[in-house]
């Protein structure tokens, strides 16, 4: 009786065994490092290591290791002093091309590296940082968008002399005012022949023809989802200004966004830079005159040198074209004869009529856009954080001009959708701009964070004792057993939390301090369960059988609905919330195992088959 | 060691009304300190700004007070957070779209005064996003309540889960009136430890559920009455048990786990003893006074019974 099959034994002991090999990468701790990133998303140059360790050697800074990852080389120092001049070091060495950010690496061995064992996913309250949730205003997405239409609306009724007494926005339609009903159907003809997106509706009110016209469903859905998506990116390639080791920046909602910046304490100029504004410009590209001369100072009047992202050279004249405001809309898509990627472009009457004129007789040449962005970029000066604003001009791409177009044109010869989809983006960004403000905001101070983490670490530490000479003083060598387990879940839970990267909390760390309370409350029952049975005058064996039979059900029962509980807290929870939900969950599920299963084996293996008189409970 | 005698034989259900009183006293005294003074609604439900400082050395509340008011801010709260050098402000929400900038304001003017001041933690939350946690906190506790009411009515009988949930309510009510008496800050991780007091009084409530269950099958003779008691003195020192250990790590967490886990420890620990008393006096009772005979529970005999229980 009592006996366990040895592939039970054999589960637990390698659920342990794995248990603590992923626990283990918190017991490593970090090394202050600098990360250094391409800020355009691109390779990192083979030359690289080599330049960086140079500059650090020059500069008399001993370096602990490098190492390079397909997108990030991370250097290690031994101190926090080498580390800030480190950074400085590089960031001068660099340049504007790579991104160059401050780390704490976590200096897990290899071998555990090698099996994804990492450390614990720290929330912004233990580590310190900033936390925003952005809100894009889609009204005034809605409402830029309508403004462009109407002054190209005028334009196109204009044209086709169509006479209308006034135009005007009221909240997320266009009205028109019309004097007749003829003029109402000749209008409503012309403005549903250029923009087919609009739906139009006559509406007689007070004696006066009124034409509203508004977004389609579709349309509308489509311009907040492109307000969103654009935030999106302008928000992350600005992030990536500031420097940020681990920044992340997603999507919640269909409006909102959230930004955490773990590490950064200057939230002024955070704001200040997630502020920035950006246009563009469409510029002819000079052939006449040599860049190579322009780049040694001779740039020729009327023109000005210009970088693309690639880092070519180009010389373009200064007169602009079209601006970004004169764009309304520019979507990623195929070309349909050839299928390659390309970008539409739809300008607004104004850009239209300026494209026209210029491409007639420009056909054949080159033209260029120029993406302009006012940038807001930190410096760490004497450990102090300068800022600087300046303008950041730059060809997002060159294209030849095939034939004479005005409204509606496509840039083709694309390598990839995806850089589709990003030229798409930034010509966007420069047109669609919705404003985007913060709603919540959530700071939190580097020397909060850590003694965060020595309170809770410390609560964690005593709960855990006393529970352990409780335990062990109530139910003797059971309690004892009891103990093995509760340590065994404690370790599981520190392994899934590492193995998940789920983001540990203050809460999450409540959660872990409950959930040592709550977990002997299995072994409670078993035990008591078996005393019970003793007490009834059961043979030893035969209650140790009884006690976990019969406490299994309410164990069950009892755990199922804290679950429920946790699901709901999980589902509902932000972030510190989450990390509550998520560490009690899971010490329900691991208690559920160590607590009857381990030390079941446990016991089993120490009593049972034998004849026994009485139990040490 | 034990710390109860081997067979407690103490009348529970005979004192029922006693305890009844006891809990209808609580919770009228919860409800009407709840409508009086309501509850101290934290940031997170209000929306504003609140922003912790530290200083290196204890600092006097009126010059902070002065400082501020002489920057331009009337309306802030100030008071001390855990120790005298800690310092905490609350800023009401304002209708301004600039009010994401106050901090950078308030800790501008503060480091002009003293620029020893040290920036702990800045919190802000926008009126929208604020009224919206109050509307899902409010959702999740009256999803979890329907979730678990759902779950026992399964496992159990509607009597059973009747009596869990109104155990339950009388649980939160009387939480929430402490902390309405205390005038205790109500945030978010409050909210989040009133949803671990339902997890767990449950918990208890379902251990003693579950042995009633067991007796009304197992014990031929017998008032509804007294197998109710004989079940909560079989299960008395369990119950006992695991609200101590619990309650002992919840001192832990009280006493070491830093000021911003005081109150959501508190509240477990008000949780903790109001679920235990409930379940020995209010869950079982309950559902005596809705009329739990031995009949409701046999028509269940077929389920958990021949089920293999063994882990």
């Amino acid at each position: 009786m009592n006996q366990y099959p040895a592939w039970k034994y054999l589960l637990i002991s390698l659920t342990l065994i794995v248990g603590v090999i992923y626990a283990l990468p918190n017991l490593y701790g970090e090394d202050p490092a600098v990360q250094i990133s391409s800020s355009r998303g691109t390779a990192l140059g083979e030359s690289l290591e080599g330049v960086v360790e140079t500059r650090l050697a020059d500069n008399k800074l001993t370096v602990k290791s490098v190492e390079r990852s397909e997108d990030r080389l991370l250097v290690r120092f031994h101190d926090t002093e080498d580390q800030l001049r480190a950074a400085d070091v590089i960031k001068e060495a660099l340049g504007a091309n790579y991104i160059v950010a401050l780390n704490l690496a976590p200096s897990t061995p290899g071998w555990l590296q090698a099996i994804n064992a990492l450390p614990m996913y720290l929330g912004l309250d233990l580590r310190g940082g900033v936390h925003f949730l952005m809100e894009v205003d889609m009204d005034a997405a809605v409402h830029k968008a309508l403004e462009r239409y109407s002054s190209d609306l005028r334009t196109v009724l204009r044209e086709a002399k169509v006479r209308y007494i006034s135009i005007r926005i009221d909240k997320q339609t266009l009205v028109f005012k019309f004097r007749n009903a003829e003029d109402r159907s000749k209008g409503s003809d012309v403005i549903h022949e250029a923009y087919r997106d609009l739906q139009l509706r006559d509406v007689d009110k007070g004696g006066a023809y009124l034409l509203e016209a508004s977004l389609s469903e579709n349309e509308t859905r489509e311009t907040r989802k492109l307000a969103l998506q654009q935030n999106i990116t302008t928000l992350r390639n600005r992030i990536n200004e500031l420097g940020v080791a681990e920044p992340i920046i997603q999507q919640q909602g269909d409006s909102r966004v959230v930004v955490q910046l773990p590490g950064v304490q200057d939230t002024a100029a955070a704001k200040r830079i997630l502020g920035a504004t950006a246009t563009l410009e469409y510029r002819a590209v000079d052939t006449q005159h040599d860049v190579e001369a322009a780049r040694k100072g001779a740039v020729p009047p009327g023109t000005r040198l210009y970088k693309s992202r690639d880092g070519r050279y180009y010389l373009l004249k200064n007169r602009v074209i079209v601006t970004g405001d004169q764009i309304i809309n520019a979507r990623s898509g195929f070309d349909n004869n050839s299928g390659s990627p390309q970008v539409s472009v739809t300008l607004d009457g104004k850009g239209a009529r300026k494209m026209l004129d210029f491409t007639k007789e420009n056909v054949g040449k080159p033209m260029a856009v120029v993406f302009i962005e006012n940038k807001t970029t930190s410096r760490t000066v004497d450990g102090k954080q300068v800022l600087s604003n300046h303008k950041v001009e730059e060809i997002i791409s060159v294209a030849t001009i095939r034939d004479v177009f005005s409204k509606n044109f496509q840039t083709t010869g694309l390598d990839s959708p995806e850089e589709a989809h990003e030229l798409a983006l930034l010509l966007r960004s420069g047109a669609l701009a919705a404003p985007i403000r913060i709603i919540e905001e959530r700071t939190v101070g580097p020397s909060l964070g850590a003694e965060n983490i020595e309170q809770g670490f410390e609560s964690v530490v005593i709960g855990f004792l006393v529970v352990l000479v409780f335990m062990a003083l109530y139910y003797k060598v059971f309690g004892l057993v009891a103990d093995l387990a509760l340590a065994f879940n404690l370790v599981l839970i520190v392994a899934l939390l590492s193995l998940l990267q789920a983001t540990l909390t203050m809460p999450g760390i409540a959660g872990i301090v409950l959930t040592v309370g709550m977990a002997v409350d299995a072994n409670v029952l078993i035990f008591e369960r078996i005393r019970e049975e003793l007490r009834n005058g059961n043979t030893p064996q035969a209650s140790i059988h009884a006690g976990y039979a019969k406490a299994f059900s309410t164990i069950a029962d009892a755990n199922i609905t804290t679950l429920i509980a946790a699901v709901v807290l999980f589902s509902f929870g932000t972030g510190p919330i989450k990390g509550f939900a998520v560490t009690l969950s899971l010490g329900i599920l691991t208690s559920m195992f160590t607590a009857i299963m381990g030390t079941r084996a446990i016991i089993n293996l120490a009593y049972g088959g034998r004849r026994l008189k009485r139990l040490p409970i | 060691m034990q710390i109860l005698n081997k067979g407690t034989q103490i009348d529970f259900m005979g004192k029922r009304k006693i305890a009844m009183m006891l809990s209808l006293a609580l919770v009228i005294g919860s409800l009407v300190t709840l409508a009086m003074r309501g509850l101290d609604f934290g940031i997170d439900f209000t929306g504003g700004t609140l922003i912790e400082v530290a200083y290196p050395d204890a600092v006097d509340l009126g010059g902070i007070r002065d400082v501020l008011e002489n920057a331009g801010f009337n309306d802030v709260q100030v008071q001390h957070f855990g120790t005298a050098r800690d310092v905490l402000i609350r800023i009401a929400p304002r209708a301004d779209t600039a009010s994401a900038k106050l901090s950078e304001d308030v800790l501008t003017a503060l480091a002009g005064a003293d620029p020893a001041v040290e920036k702990r933690r800045v919190e802000f939350v926008g009126p929208q996003v604020g009224d919206e946690l109050t509307e899902q906190g409010g959702l999740a506790v009256l999803y979890s309540l329907i979730g678990i009411l759902i779950y026992v009515a399964l496992r159990f009988e509607y009597r059973f889960s009747v009596g869990a949930v109104v155990a339950l309510v009388h649980d939160v009510t009387i939480t929430l009136g402490l902390f309405s008496l205390l005038q205790v800050e109500f945030d978010l991780t409050v909210l989040a430890a009133i949803l671990a007091v339902i997890g767990y009084s449950l918990n208890d409530t379902i251990v003693v559920f579950d042995r009633i269950r067991e007796n009304f099958r197992k014990m031929r003779k017998g008032t509804p009455e007294e197998i109710m008691n004989a079940s909560i003195n079989q299960t008395l020192s369990r119950t006992l048990m695991t609200s101590g250990t619990t309650l002992m790590v919840l001192l832990a967490l009280f006493f070491l786990g830093g000021e911003i886990i005081h109150a959501f420890a508190l509240a477990l620990i008000v949780g903790i003893f109001v679920g235990t008393y409930s379940s020995i006096f209010v869950a079982g009772a309950l559902s005596l006074a809705l009329g739990v005979s031995k009949s409701d529970l046999m028509v269940l005999e077929k389920e958990g019974k021949d089920v293999d229980t063994s882990p």
